[in-house]
């Protein structure tokens, strides 16, 4: 990545992040031209598409006034919108918490010395990342509802979350762990403290802080994901945009709640980017020698183990995305 | 004992290698689409053209920061009942078809992103090395770049392949019957005494999947991993 400073000011008010591929030099005069029509051609394809959308829209009679005003009238953000926002929030926040709290006790678990807790650990988390969120959400849904709890739509949402979020923090928690320089875990046992102390007292806190940028992708992925509660009449924002738009505005009301959740997510990816070039300064997990450039390594428990990408070793995670931002922006800072 | 033989009589009312089947070809389907929605997307991403970049990156960001249920509602409430959008005359096969369209573009942003990373893994020495030997760009792309750019973005790949499959669930939010998570709600709703053996019955069966799928992603990536 190579920063254009465009205008000849030192301090200049806007730099514009160039994508430099490796496939392109540094284009020359003729190069140049060639790009400039390309562009033009390039903007007018694109127009052309969104015209043809427009007209499209427009000869069906979307775009007029009457089929918009719901999405400003004041009754429809107090009844619909800001309710469904802020049950949006509340699911994604609740469950952040409680995966952040389970991601903890199951990612230390993986690590104990214990083998029967290690192994029992092990199946808990594998078993919440390869199950899809939405079966567990409708199961805790009829499990809750069975059993008579009064918002049985809402608890199965956050159960659900919680399983599949806490699940790959654990994950997080692990890889921190094993990613840590061996020195740490070696200076640890060379002043005598236990392998549960040693994790409590130095591993896991330094793991943490290198979670933090991930913990926060993770956020983005609880708070997409809480979006599944629409299936199983948790009152959340797509809900409540869908039925305020039932069924004929559907169109101009999902629209609105897309532009608030882009607009959240896109948000919150920011500020873990913005985190992540924080924490590079820190060291930790962020040092290119410590995490990439050594294949195998003695990791904290000392035995061998790989230690390239260990989120790589099981099903997906969405860290992942984040994770790879940080390893582009390392690579060419 | 007695439990399970009853349980197995009950769920024998309902067709779950089939309801299986039925998101295995949501993803096979949807994979496709996103690996080819996604290739163009990067294709334009990496482009020096600054209308094209920007067109890939709006449509990236767009699709990586809306929820997946809000696209398969959109490609349900809004382009079939509102828009009225329609492919036959058969109201299944249209939510099929919609639904594969809505996973294709979610999940190809995620596709396109994985492409990136792995371009991103290629060191800029080794295409400044590949024009300064005289290689042209079509053959410093295929030669040098593409073979690293595509061993490096196998693991995010297979990671994005293991979220559409288990997000084929969502396809019953567009509508789609006889996948497993509308089937599991219906056999949830009959069986309320068999809950837990349904839950796992079902989660047993993308287990068996998905794992799989992991291992053999994770094995090819290390594999294939460039040494540097």
């Amino acid at each position: 990545m190579v920063v254009a400073h465009i205008g000849g000011d030192e301090m200049s008010r806007r730099t514009k992040v160039v994508e430099h591929s490796v496939f392109f030099d540094a284009p020359g005069p003729k190069t140049k031209r060639l790009i400039f029509f390309a562009n033009i051609v390039g903007s007018g394809i694109i127009a052309a598409i969104l015209l043809v959308v427009v007209l499209k829209l427009q000869e069906m009679g979307q775009l007029t006034w009457s089929m918009w005003s719901v999405t400003v009238q004041p009754r429809s953000w107090l009844y619909y919108f800001l309710p469904g926002l802020g049950a949006t929030l509340l699911a994604a926040l609740v469950s952040i918490v409680g995966a952040f709290i389970f991601g903890l006790i199951f990612g230390v678990a993986r690590l104990a010395n214990n083998r029967p807790i290690r192994w029992l650990a092990s199946i808990v988390v594998e078993f919440c990342r390869a199950v899809p969120v939405l079966l567990m959400m409708i199961f805790m849904w009829t499990l809750f509802g069975g059993a008579g709890w009064s918002n049985p739509s809402f608890w199965a949402v956050v159960v659900a979350l919680i399983l599949y979020n806490g699940s790959v923090c654990a994950e997080l928690v692990r890889s921190g762990v094993l990613n840590l320089p061996t020195g740490q875990h070696e200076a640890a046992a060379a002043i005598g403290l236990t392998r549960g102390q040693a994790l409590a007292n130095i591993l896991v806190p330094q793991a943490l802080l290198s979670m933090l940028p991930a913990l926060i992708a993770q956020l983005v992925v609880a708070l997409k994901d809480s979006a599944l509660g629409s299936a199983i009449a948790y009152s959340e924002l797509l809900r409540q945009a869908t039925l305020l738009g039932t069924p004929y505005r559907t169109l101009q009301t999902i629209f609105v709640a897309s532009l608030i959740f882009i607009a959240i997510n896109y948000g919150l990816g920011k500020m873990g980017e913005w985190l992540a070039s924080k924490m590079k300064g820190r060291g930790l997990q962020l040092d290119e020698t410590m995490s990439e450039e050594i294949p195998m390594n003695v990791s904290a428990l000392g035995k061998r183990e790989m230690l390239e990408d260990p989120d790589a070793e099981g099903p997906y995670d969405e860290s992942e995305r984040l994770r790879q931002e940080m390893t582009g922006v390392r690579r060419h800072l | 004992m007695n439990l399970f033989s009853r349980y197995i009589e009950f769920i024998a009312d309902y067709n779950i290698f089939h309801a299986f089947w039925v998101n295995i070809t949501l993803t096979l389907f949807s994979g496709a689409l996103a690996l080819v929605l996604g290739t163009i997307a990067v294709v334009m991403r990496i482009s020096p053209i600054a209308s094209l970049r920007g067109a890939s990156t709006f449509y990236v960001n767009v699709f990586r920061d809306i929820p997946l249920t809000v696209v398969m509602v959109v490609m349900f409430s809004v382009v079939w009942v509102q828009l009225q959008v329609s492919f036959s005359s058969d109201m299944s096969r249209d939510f099929y078809i919609l639904a594969i369209i809505g996973l294709g573009m979610y999940h190809s942003s995620f596709i396109a992103e994985s492409l990136r990373s792995g371009i991103n893994t290629v060191p800029l020495g080794q295409a400044e090395a590949a024009r300064s030997i005289g290689l042209t760009f079509m053959q410093s792309a295929r030669i040098v770049i593409l073979p690293q750019a595509f061993r490096g973005s196998i693991a995010p790949i297979g990671n994005t392949i293991i979220a559409l499959i288990k997000n084929t669930t969502v396809a019953s939010v567009a509508a789609v019957a006889n996948e497993t998570s509308g089937v599991m709600a219906a056999a949830l709703e009959f069986g309320p005494q068999f809950n837990f053996l349904i839950f796992f019955t079902f989660a047993l069966g993308y287990v068996i999947i998905v794992i799989p799928v992991g291992l053999l992603t994770t094995w090819l990536s290390r594999t294939l991993a460039v040494m540097r």
